[in-house]
């Protein structure tokens, strides 16, 4: 089949751009417009390091093809904030030493703000089915956890922006 | 709880500016945002895309390889065989980055000449327009085999008549120990216990699978972007390329963690060969499945103890044998076999000691460094044996161990414990925290379990390891650092900016650290052996304190001081007894400058220098030193689905001097949780050579929702040979997670499971053996 051109908004970027059927939406956002921060880990959806806000849901991106995300919106960790203007999650996560090799983190800190958009208080239980997705071979989960609480109460207090 | 909690000895632990304090690292932010570029995140105009085409045989003559119609492919670019190979030699022994010489027989070939050994053994490489082409070349390439006899299994390898995978007879390498006399020892104890344990393949399933970039630049210089824990193998790689080393140029990038797993040279010699070939930049992504097919995997061991014990619980003598699977080549089964002899007693004192040591040579995947390189394998079957010998003779568990433990000024296996051995101090804590045992209730059975260990930091001494580390302080005041450290993730390059920040008195956010260039960061040697916090860190410590030592001495001048009286911080030369009385920093660095004072310093650390001991009774120093600790588990066992359930779990370390509590918290956590992905889950099941546990679909590791948030308990004794004091954490805590778990399981279903992974499987089938008896 013929590439067709789609327009993807990526952190409020809007691309239009002709792909294959066959491309994933991770390898449209890496290797085609350059959202490295979006990370691949496994290309099955074992892993979670590719995980994106798609519409405001968090999925893996190596499980969606780029097609199906045509006129969507697509929020990755880059989306979120900056290392000079960090989002609350960043903040939390830095400080909490959530980050070690930090290959998962993208798609960790994509989770938590799916969790945190649609439960602003939740508990230790809930965070950890949350992040179920998301291999971390590093922490432990342990400072992820307490980051994302912590993100959750600097979020309930000065708002989610960066 | 019976055990009462062991008063710590008195400490001289200053309280310091920076050091100590749980700082926001300084890789942290970029890593989070998603700005930090890992191998395979940069791409270069006019880039080839390669695969390895691989065998998918154990063991085979390759009776013929027919690369033309992946050739003739268009868009494919190179193909390239054994036959096209320069040089050819794969240097599988430890790098020289030192005085130390290679092992010639640990040599092989980059791509297989004539034989396979494993599946996965790479055979031919592809470089083509696009990752599609190079797929569908790997497809054209014909080959056939002539199946060779193959052999899997360690004791059958070791047969007189055994396929040979690698010349004369598979023992790739074998070590003695004997210490005091084991016969009278044994004569003295009123039981003897007897176990052979044994542990699996494990795969290190860090996030990020391998990558590489290659390109030649204006220079003809080769270049190799590589995500690796040794920037050092720019020696090897140019060997195998056939240039100059200074021809040769390694750019290591962040590392998505390693673990032992990027130890061994793993993309960098494909994709020179072929930048070399094509005159084009060539990426190298492995996928997930490449990965556990192509890297190495954690030693399966086979551990027998037989132990010798009074009574009342003091060991008389002990015999071991340790036979660990080798896999296919030698890479560094050697070494790993010398840290599993050298502790395969754990922290306990046995006199009168006979270890026989193997690593064997099999057609399975080749086995090297991962975490904890043969300790942990040796510290499970030290502490099930404890745990079982308690069991016989009715004590408890914890009392038998503090009968033995070994104290400093004491001899471990081979050398003489120098530093503090905070054995009772890190086990009385983990069990104070334990606390009472759960009640059981119905089929659902609890137990508490424990484990002590000992584990060396820094390099085998015979390598003559070294750091060096190069500090200038900027015109501005702000700090520059430049040292070839390899990050991983375990924060080895904020801990080093963490110490110039305490030095020099510039706040951590104003340091700058270039890191892990061959040719452009002096080399600072490999992110293995829990080495680079006590070698770097000391190296950056001599560094920053030679430029301290100039700045201070010129202020003393200006401020008519003692030296002694003044010291460093925030930005300033203050005045110990007047600290209203100070210099800026810049000032005293503007007179530096202009009077021709040196603000900038290279300096080499050198760990002990020893020389390599006797194979046949290893006697003598081979470790600069030990970190010591213990960890806890409380589970709980359905023991009619055979499901555990991890209730509480406890880890509690000497560091010596946490330099990032946060950071060190992290290492503990994460170390205690891959080694309750060992003891519950984590087995890499290896069927006639053939991976059945392909990708992290089948090859489970824990999630969070699998574990519980350790409590995570800091001694600081001060006696490590780090700076401050400081010792290592990076692989001791992985290593007493498994066997605390499978004590506490033990504990909870009355049987001693002594294989892991233990899965619901094995429970139930222990306690079905049980019934029955």
């Amino acid at each position: 089949m013929d590439p067709k051109v789609i327009t993807l908004t990526v952190n409020g970027r809007k691309h239009q751009v002709a792909l294959p059927p066959n491309i994933t939406l991770l390898r449209a956002l890496r290797e085609y417009l350059g959202y490295v921060d979006v990370k691949n880990g496994c290309e099955k959806g074992d892993c979670g390091a590719c995980t994106v806000l798609l519409n405001g849901k968090a999925v893996n991106s190596c499980l969606v093809l780029a097609w199906q995300a045509n006129n969507a919106e697509i929020i990755t960790t880059s989306g979120l904030g900056s290392a000079e203007n960090p989002h609350p999650i960043h903040r939390a996560f830095a400080d909490e030493g959530a980050a070690q090799c930090g290959y998962c983190t993208p798609g960790m800190v994509i989770s938590a703000k799916a969790l945190l958009d649609e439960n602003p208080h939740p508990t230790e239980a809930e965070i950890r089915e949350a992040i179920s997705g998301n291999l971390c071979r590093c922490t432990g989960y342990g400072q992820i956890v307490r980051a994302i609480q912590k993100a959750a109460e600097i979020i309930n207090k000065e708002g989610d922006a960066s | 709880m019976k055990t009462k909690v062991k008063p710590l000895p008195p400490v001289n632990l200053p309280e310091l500016r920076q050091v100590g304090k749980p700082l926001r690292r300084v890789d942290a932010m970029g890593k989070i945002v998603g700005k930090t570029l890992y191998a395979a995140d940069m791409f270069m105009p006019n880039m080839l895309h390669a695969k390895v085409f691989r065998s998918t045989e154990p063991h085979a003559r390759i009776k013929r390889l027919d690369v033309s119609k992946a050739r003739a492919l268009p868009g494919v670019v190179c193909v390239m065989t054994n036959e096209d190979l320069p040089q050819g030699i794969l240097v599988t022994d430890m790098p020289g980055q030192t005085g130390q010489r290679r092992r010639a027989s640990s040599d092989t070939h980059v791509l297989a000449k004539d034989i396979v050994r494993f599946v996965g053994d790479p055979i031919a490489l592809v470089a083509a327009e696009t990752l599609a082409i190079a797929e569908q070349a790997l497809k054209l390439i014909e080959i056939e085999y002539e199946p060779l006899p193959a052999v899997f299994d360690v004791i059958e390898a070791m047969k007189p008549n055994a396929p040979v995978v690698t010349a004369p007879n598979n023992i790739v390498s074998q070590y003695k120990v004997r210490k005091g006399n084991v016969k009278a020892g044994m004569e003295a104890a009123d039981i003897i216990v007897e176990n052979t344990f044994s542990v699996p393949f494990v795969d290190h399933a860090y996030l990020e699978p391998e990558a590489g970039l290659a390109w030649i630049d204006d220079k003809g210089v080769i270049n190799i972007r590589v995500c690796t824990q040794v920037v050092e193998h720019f020696r090897s790689i140019a060997l195998a390329l056939g240039v100059p080393q200074n021809k040769l140029h390694i750019h290591g990038t962040m590392v998505g963690g390693g673990f032992g797993g990027k130890e061994d040279i793993t993309v960098e010699i494909f994709i020179g060969l072929l930048t070399q070939k094509t005159h084009r930049p060539v990426m190298l992504e492995y996928t997930r499945e490449e990965s556990i097919l192509a890297h190495s995997k954690r030693h399966p061991y086979q551990i027998t103890h037989r132990t010798g014990v009074t009574r009342d619980g003091k060991i008389t003598a002990a015999e071991i044998t340790l036979i660990a699977n080798s896999g296919a080549y030698v890479y560094l089964s050697p070494y790993v076999l010398l840290y599993s002899t050298g502790t395969a007693t754990g922290p306990y004192r046995v006199d009168n000691l006979s270890i026989d040591s193997y690593a064997v040579a099999t057609n399975n995947p080749f086995t090297s460094a991962f975490r904890g390189f043969g300790v942990p394998q040796a510290c499970f079957a030290h502490e099930l044996q404890m745990d079982d010998i308690a069991r016989k003779l009715g004590l408890d568990p914890y009392e038998l161990r503090s009968k033995n433990y070994l104290k400093t000024g004491d001899y471990g296996v081979n050398q003489k414990i120098t530093t503090a051995a905070w054995l009772e101090e890190t086990a009385t804590r983990v069990l104070e925290a334990l606390g009472e045992k759960t009640p059981s209730s119905g089929s659902i059975k609890v137990g508490q379990g424990i484990a002590s260990y000992m584990q060396s930091y820094g390099r085998i001494m015979w390598f003559h390891d070294t750091s060096q580390a190069w500090v200038t302080l900027e015109m501005d005041g702000t700090v520059t650092i430049r040292s070839g450290i390899p990050d991983l993730g375990a924060g080895q390059v904020s801990a080093v900016c963490q110490i110039a920040s305490e030095v020099l008195g510039v706040p951590l956010e104003e340091i700058t650290v270039y890191h892990t260039d061959s040719a452009l960061t002096p080399l600072a040697g490999t992110s293995t052996a829990t080495r680079q916090l006590f070698m770097s860190g000391n190296a950056v410590f001599q560094a920053a304190s030679a430029i301290r030592q100039v700045i201070i001495e010129r202020a003393a001048q200006k401020l008519e001081e003692s030296p002694e009286n003044l010291d460093l911080a925030d930005r300033k030369v203050i005045v110990k007894s007047d600290p209203n009385q100070y210099l800026p920093l810049r000032e005293v660095i503007a007179l530096c400058a202009s009077e021709g004072k040196p603000l900038s310093n290279l300096a080499l650390f050198k760990a002990p220098f020893t020389d390599p001991i006797d194979p046949e009774n290893v006697q003598g120093p081979i470790w600069p030193d030990f970190t010591f600790g213990a960890f806890g588990a409380e589970v709980a066992v359905d023991t009619e689905t055979g499901e555990i359930t991890l209730l509480k779990t406890v880890a509690c370390h000497d560091v010596g001097r946490a330099i990032n509590p946060a950071a060190v918290c992290g290492q503990i956590e994460g170390g205690g949780v891959q080694g309750i992905g060992y003891a519950t889950m984590e087995e890499v099941i290896v069927k006639d050579g053939h991976i059945l546990t392909p990708s992290l679909s089948e090859y489970l590791i824990p999630t969070a929702c699998d574990v519980p948030s350790t409590q995570v308990i800091i001694l600081e004794s001060g006696t490590g040979l780090g700076p401050f004091g400081a010792k290592g954490i990076g692989e001791p805590a992985l290593t007493p997670a498994a066997p605390a778990i499978v004590n506490a399981v033990t504990d909870a279903i009355g049987v001693q499971i002594k294989s892991i992974p233990i899965t619901p499987e094995k429970i139930l089938s222990a306690l079905n053996q049980n019934q029955n008896t």
